[in-house]
């Protein structure tokens, strides 16, 4: 259970549609991730979904029977928040049980399941404490919590790791993926972190004002993405676009490379430039290049002793370059 | 950057407040002082400040010519009564009001507001008729209705700038796990707003307890609260000074002691929202 399908959904506040309309299909299982820049209505179509928002047009569909018009509560999907919503006045215990208690569900019932939630999670110690004793990490598994005992059709995330520092976020990222791989149950995930993305996700949907740009699988989306937004949008450092003569070489109105595949020498290579910023992680090396087709982001495996002001070659490789037409659809 | 503060001028400030408070208190001081004087000594001129002969028995006479106990009861029903039932009317008012505004929201609550800024003798005579026709003159009840229609909208005010502070993920939460409306406000909405209904309710309590043109107006002897027992004592003849101020000094004390023992409560309802 958990297969979710949007048909011609639309969305207007007013006069101002955020979303037109839009088709989707969520298979069982899947973790898919809305991405896109803030404002694209990823957060909106979310809300559509969990019913806490009304559809202007087209039709909901859960499990095969339409949920369109159906209260939150009544779609049997469990969202977990970014500012994780949790009931202040409750200890962590009672937080999680809420579903169950207005589900009037048997009290030994509740317990049982209560329990059962806190372990997986690690919040055993922690289930007389309130929220506001707790860590953001803390909260944010209560809030997981909260969602889990509901064994619902499907968990909504809207951004649910924006509130954590960088550290904590990587953490929750495995484990939010390793709670998928143990349920199996149906994800939809809202971020605007494309390695959130990246990592997590079965299926990536890309928008961008309301509209979706590409579906796919992450490596889909990084090795043929559909146009420049997607092109640039996914992958990190983002991809290079080079326009005009060095494109039309390319029968191209863009070409575009990613910082990976562009090989870096200091004798020889297709195009001469200066370094400006170098970043060294050690790991990689970042270099900010300033070429005569303006600055070329270039990432090298391993440490590379390029400073301010060095001058340096770079050649793309060919066979690793996307083509864009002057709309910005990749050509084939 | 600290805004730099001298010992000196911080004593300043201090000996400053304490004047400010002092000058607004001294009228309740000065009441209470004169209920302790003989009716010569409370028209002393000069008025006599802490040296005179201390006696109880204004108290004594007050106690003895008017029932204090009904008229404390009547106060104790008609604040608490109205501000209850006040309650009820405005936490579903301000939770529609704070969760699913509409164009006219802003418009409804000035409205309210304006309400407040008619002179109350100006309904004075329609509402008398009413109350004539409904029989509810010198009725208790009718009294809490008037007073609870009168602090109305100060009480959907406050309980709408609280209920605003709440964030709606929570509320939107409680509706993913299945809450009903009733479920919602019962269980998450009024636990958290608590601290604001509090206040609410206190304020509300001292200004129906307080309150002198209806409770003036609208009784006689049945249903008079504490306000009219202080009435009872002005008189334009006679030498009342003390045994008028012995009466206020018994009809303030039950407000001034709630007020004492819930002044922190009152602070933070009132700057609530504020400051975060």
């Amino acid at each position: 259970m958990g297969q979710i399908e949007l048909k011609g959904v639309t969305k207007r506040f007013g006069e101002v549609e955020v979303i037109p309309p839009l088709d989707l299909k969520i298979d069982e299982g899947e973790f898919v991730v809305f991405v896109g820049p803030s404002g694209c209505g990823k957060s909106t179509l979310l809300r559509l979904i969990a019913g806490l928002e009304d559809v202007s047009g087209g039709v909901i569909e859960i499990d095969g029977t339409e949920a369109t018009t159906l209260p939150p509560a009544k779609r049997r999907l469990a969202m977990v928040f970014q500012s994780y919503a949790l009931y202040p006045h409750m200890s962590v215990k009672k937080n999680i049980a809420f579903p169950l208690k207005m589900a009037k569900t048997d009290p030994k019932v509740i317990e049982e399941k209560v329990a059962n939630a806190a372990s997986i999670l690690n919040l055993t110690d922690y289930l007389d404490r309130r929220p506001g004793q707790l860590s953001g990490g803390q909260r944010q598994r209560v809030a997981i919590g909260r969602a889990i005992v509901r064994e619902p059709a499907a968990f909504l995330f809207d951004e649910p790791l924006s509130n954590l520092d960088a550290a904590l976020r990587v953490n929750m990222r495995l484990e939010i993926s390793e709670l998928h791989q143990s349920l199996g149950t149906t994800m939809i995930y809202v971020t605007h972190d494309q390695v959130e993305a990246m990592t997590m996700a079965d299926k990536i949907v890309v928008l961008q004002a309301g509209r979706i740009e590409q579906v796919g699988s992450p490596l889909e989306l990084y090795r043929a993405p559909r146009n420049r937004f997607v092109a640039g949008f996914i992958g990190s450092p983002k991809m290079n676009f080079v326009e005009g003569e060095e494109a039309a070489k390319h029968n191209a109105h863009a070409i575009g490379i990613r910082p990976e595949h562009i090989e870096v020498s200091t004798t020889e290579g297709l195009w001469q430039g200066k370094v400006g910023v170098a970043e060294h992680l050690g790991s990689d090396t970042f270099l900010h290049v300033t070429t005569a087709h303006g600055v070329i982001n270039v990432r090298v495996g391993g440490e590379m002793g390029l400073r301010h002001g060095d001058t340096v070659w770079l050649t793309p490789d060919a066979s690793q370059m996307h083509r864009f037409d002057a709309k910005g659809l990749a050509l084939a | 950057m600290a805004r730099a503060t001298t010992p000196r001028r911080k004593s300043i400030n201090t000996a400053l407040a304490w004047a400010v408070g002092l000058l607004i208190f001294f009228p309740i001081l000065w009441t209470i002082l004169t209920s302790f004087k003989i009716e010569a000594q409370a028209i002393n001129d000069p008025p006599l400040f802490l040296f005179f002969d201390w006696t109880l028995e204004n108290y004594a006479v007050v106690q003895e010519r008017s029932d204090y106990m009904r008229y404390l009861w009547n106060s104790i029903i008609i604040a608490g009564g109205s501000t209850l039932l006040g309650l009820i009317v405005a936490v579903p008012a301000a939770w529609s009001m704070a969760f699913v505004p509409s164009k006219r929201t802003k418009d409804i609550l000035m409205w309210m507001l304006s309400t407040k800024m008619l002179p109350a003798v100006g309904v004075l005579y329609p509402i008398y008729l009413l109350f004539i026709k409904l029989g509810l003159l010198d009725s208790r009840i009718g009294l809490v209705i008037v007073l609870m229609l009168i602090n109305l909208p100060i009480i959907v005010w406050m309980l709408y700038t609280y209920f605003r502070e709440i964030p709606g993920e929570i509320l939107e939460a409680a509706r993913m796990d299945g809450a009903t409306l009733k479920e919602e406000i019962l269980y998450v909405l009024t636990p958290m707003a608590v601290p604001g209904i509090a206040s609410t309710v206190l304020l509300n309590i001292i200004l129906a307890w307080n309150e002198a043109f209806w409770t003036l107006n609208l009784t006689a002897a049945k249903a008079a609260p504490l306000t009219a027992f202080i009435a009872s004592y002005s008189s334009p003849e006679g030498l009342f000074y003390a045994k008028l101020s012995a009466a206020s000094t018994m009809a303030i004390a039950p407000i001034l002691i709630l007020g004492w023992f819930s002044q922190k409560q009152l602070v933070r309802g009132l700057t609530f929202g504020a400051v975060k």
